[in-house]
């Protein structure tokens, strides 16, 4: 009964994940796809050592007689395309046929054994391309070379006489040709005198190209492997309960009561967590551990709630602070002013709730740890599971797989510490699925903040000072990020300390106020919040100044072409001040994140009972540069449901110290009837600045919602979600 | 024991009759195509076809499937060719694609129904959850997955 028609073979060192990707299943499909389909896919994943067999001309590149090309691909795929668009950039160098390549996960136990040959291996921050641009360019370029070093050597010609195109050199005097796959096992011993300069963007031939990413056609036929779909042999299941109340302890649970319920081998007591292990099913032990009432420790924290944490935090807004940014003189330019604006805005608490719960799969041996998972950073969750076996990191493989949603949370890890503690009482090799309300619960979450903006304005209504007083939590003292504690943390100020506003007097200040809630990087840290809160505090000004809410950015942003474009193009696109029926209204927001800028403009109507439907938005988006439009535009219509849901439904709630919201009934996500129409601009505007995709459309979202709902209704939004707020005429 | 047809194989599966049939596929059968996120029918993640109707497998206990016929993402076509596939692919709609399984089989089942749907028909029928936003694509998706089932 159990496992049948999965795994049929298991060998030490290589381990199958089913038998269908074992023989290489994970193909199937192209033959319907169109024709950009067929192009690059990705192969054998998760990654396993066996092909180290292939023939490799460095850690990064092999090629076959056949003139296949394997590229590994050293970061996470979590729906934000770089899974693609790395390969695309080591390809532009390569010079070869896109057609021909193949795609797998890096190994992070060949970069701990080899000296990190892969370097950083994490997805976070919008880094994957902005970060290894250059790095992929300088593998495609070397590789390149070697391969026309070793065409020249078997020619007897000079070098410079051959170039490369296609997968083939060509010797231009004569027209001879070799193709790649005929030189590979040459130049993988080409040592060259020195590495090759790399192309300027303006000599690029493939990138940019819209192109299907890679794992597209296996997202479609249930063939892609998550970490969750990992089967190993004699596998068994776990599902876990942590203490509701974080810090808190496992005080006592009584197992009696699962006395001969089917399957289940164990119940496993941690220092905070009780989790029950089954054979066959994960639902056995997800039935029995809803069994289990354990007796938690929670101490002080398990009197707190959300009344008192945001009067705490509000209460903390006129303790001294950590100052970010400073220009001009705030203080005197304020008791000069003309006109004065002062407002509060809050923003929540929330839960990453990417669609695969946490999950871990695990087999612990007394020399051997393998580790399935879909992590953001496969090297950091080595590391973390070394240290938690006590093993040595190069006997640690983690075969990395598609991840279903990310957001940051899959950076943490603390799914595989749990598994592997499991694993140790169990000795069996386990699988372990956090439930969905577990996975909100045990959240790292977006922090709590709170800002307090003050404003003077000129006699033209324009802002000549303000000031920005943040309290909120450190996700650097969670990661365990040192920081000094007189300096302002990027995540806690960003996107207020970094707005584009030429007001004179700027002064932004920040309290960091820990509480026993975890907190961590969430898409687009600090922007998701505090773009909502200045946009919002910004629009008040120009409200009460008469001034249109687009010409006051304008004016703000004069001298910055960049800026300008972005938000002319939003404006323009998305038919700023054209006339709109009673009850609709548009607004308007811009911000900049991972060196990119975004602006948007976002119509609403609301219904006289309160009902409301965000209608449109309109996304400007400034990458500086792209390698795949497509994806590119993907991410920009993604962020903005993201942050939408974030705008409109997302809170968590504390009461007596735990999460209260567990799943999706309340835990509340857009889902298609509320979509807007996205319409996405991309206007890259160059230099020498990468900037990122996959966060800079989710700041200005929210911000672009509340200054519609105001421009339709005259209400003003201050603390979110948009939920919350009666909208309806009567109030 | 029950006896059901998974994507045209007949399974006799000797399990607890409450375990829903998401977790009999998936740890049982071994087709992990059907996917886990809510466990309460919220989300659709799970949804595979039962006897032709689009069901969220995670909330249907086995027991009450003798002799029925289940159809997965893995069942659809063998080769990724029905409609509301090539239409995914056409317009690139999965990005982490874990909910996509649970989307193309809800939206296989609902084309039955509205051959040449309107956006309200959409809006009412399709709630399955995309965490990634993927709506926009997905809606697109839908119009060019009833178009080609016309062609």
């Amino acid at each position: 009964m159990h496992g049948t028609g999965t795994v049929s073979t298991f060998s030490r060192r290589h381990f199958i994940l089913t038998a269908a990707s074992a023989a290489g299943g994970l193909l199937v499909g192209i033959g319907a796809a169109p024709e950009d389909a067929r192009a690059a896919t990705i192969s054998n994943q998760p990654w396993n050592d066996d092909d180290y067999a292939r023939h490799e001309i460095d850690a990064w590149i092999a090629i076959d007689p056949d003139d296949s090309i394997l590229i590994r691909y050293q970061r996470s795929e979590m729906g934000q395309g770089s899974m693609t668009a790395l390969p695309m950039i080591i390809a532009e160098e390569l010079q070869c046929d896109w057609s021909k390549v193949r795609i797998e996960y890096a190994s992070s136990t060949r970069s701990v054994r080899e000296n990190r040959v892969y370097g950083d291996m994490f997805s976070h921050g919008s880094m994957s391309v902005r970060q290894s641009q250059k790095k992929m360019q300088q593998v495609g370029a070397s590789a390149r070379e070697r391969l026309i070093t070793a065409a020249a050597a078997r020619w007897h010609v000079a070098a410079s006489e051959c170039v490369a195109a296609q997968s083939v050199v060509t010797h231009r005097p004569s027209g001879r040709t070799l193709r790649y796959g005929q030189l590979a096992a040459e130049a993988a011993k080409v040592k060259l005198a020195q590495e090759p300069a790399i192309k300027t963007t303006a000599q690029f031939t493939f990138i940019p190209r819209p192109i299907p990413r890679v794992d597209l056609v296996h997202k479609t036929d249930g063939s892609a492997k998550f970490g969750m779909d990992a089967q190993v042999p004699d596998m068994v299941f776990a599902a876990i309960n942590a203490c509701p109340v974080r810090g808190g302890k496992l005080k006592s649970v009584d197992e009696s009561v699962l006395s001969g319920a089917p399957g289940v081998v164990g119940v496993v007591k941690l220092e905070n967590a009780v989790a029950v292990v089954a054979t066959g099913t994960f639902w056995r032990a997800k039935r029995a551990l809803s069994r289990l009432q354990p007796e938690w420790d929670v101490g002080a924290a398990g009197s707190v709630d959300s009344a008192q944490l945001s009067a705490q935090f509000r209460a903390a807004l006129s303790e001294r602070m950590v100052i970010a940014r400073n220009d001009g003189d705030v203080d005197k330019a304020m008791s000069g002013a003309v006109g004065t604006f002062e407002a509060i805005y809050e923003t929540p608490y929330l839960s990453h709730s990417p669609m695969e719960p946490m999950n871990a799969t695990v087999h612990l041996q007394p020399d051997r740890l393998d580790v399935w998972v879909g992590t953001q950073d496969a090297e950091r969750a080595l590391g973390a599971a070394a240290r938690v076996s006590g093993l040595k990191p190069e006997q640690v493989h983690i075969h990395n797989a598609f991840l279903g949603g990310g957001f940051g949370r899959r950076d943490a890890n603390d799914d595989i510490a749990q598994a592997i503690a499991i694993a140790k009482v169990i000795k069996r090799p386990v699988k372990l699925i956090w439930t969905r309300e577990e996975d909100t619960r045990q959240d790292r979450f977006r922090p709590h903040a709170v800002v307090r903006f003050k404003a003077a304005a000129g006699a033209d209504g324009m802002p000549t000072a303000w000031s920005m007083r943040v309290v909120t939590s450190s996700i650097f003292r969670t990661v365990g990020i040192p920081f000094p504690a007189d300096r302002a943390e990027p995540p806690a100020v960003d996107c207020l300390e970094s707005n584009g506003y030429e007001v004179p007097n700027t002064r932004v200040e920040v309290l960091l106020k820990d509480t026993h809630l975890p907190v961590w990087f969430f898409r687009a840290p600090g922007g998701n919040q505090h773009v909502f809160a200045l946009e919002g505090f910004l629009d008040e000004i120009a409200s009460a100044s008469g001034i249109d809410p687009y010409l006051m950015r304008r004016k703000l942003l004069k001298g910055k072409p960049d800026w300008l474009k972005v938000l002319d193009t939003a404006a323009e696109k998305g038919d700023w001040g054209k006339p709109l029926p009673r009850g609709s209204g548009r607004g308007i927001a811009i911000s900049t994140f991972t060196d990119s800028l975004c602006a948007q403009v976002a119509e609403v109507t609301v219904k006289p009972d309160g009902r409301l439907k965000v209608n449109r938005v309109t996304v400007a988006l400034d990458t500086r540069h792209m390698v795949n439009p497509q994806t590119v535009a993907e991410q920009a219509e993604g962020s903005v449901i993201f942050g939408l849901t974030a705008a409109l439904y997302g809170k968590i709630t504390i009461k007596d110290g735990a999460a209260v919201q567990g799943n999706f009934d309340t835990y509340r996500m857009v889902r298609l009837a509320d979509a807007p129409r996205i319409d996405v601009h991309l206007v890259p505007s160059g230099g020498d600045i990468w900037g990122g995709a996959g966060e800079p459309a989710v700041p200005p979202v929210a911000a672009a919602v509340a200054n519609a709902i105001f421009a339709a209704t005259g209400k003003r939004i201050r603390t979110l979600p948009i939920m919350d707020t009666d909208l309806s005429r009567s109030t | 024991m029950i006896t059901i047809d998974v994507n045209g194989v007949s399974r006799q599966i000797d399990i607890e009759p409450d375990t829903p049939l998401l977790w009999v596929l998936r740890d049982v059968i071994g087709l992990t195509g059907t996917k886990f996120s809510c466990g309460i029918a919220q989300c659709g993640a799970c949804t595979v076809h039962i006897d032709g109707a689009a069901m969220r497998s995670c909330s249907v206990p086995i027991g009450a499937l003798d002799r029925s016929k289940v159809v997965t993402i893995e069942g659809l076509s063998p080769d990724n060719s029905h409609p509301v596939q090539r239409a995914w692919i056409e317009e690139g709609v999965p990005q982490c694609g874990y909910c996509q399984s649970g989307q193309i089989m809800a939206v296989a089942a609902f084309l039955k129904t509205f051959p040449k749907p309107t956006d309200a028909d959409i809006d009412a029928s399709i709630t399955n959850i995309c965490r990634c936003g993927t709506y926009e694509r997905l809606r697109r998706g839908i119009h060019r997955a009833a178009d080609l089932m016309k062609a």
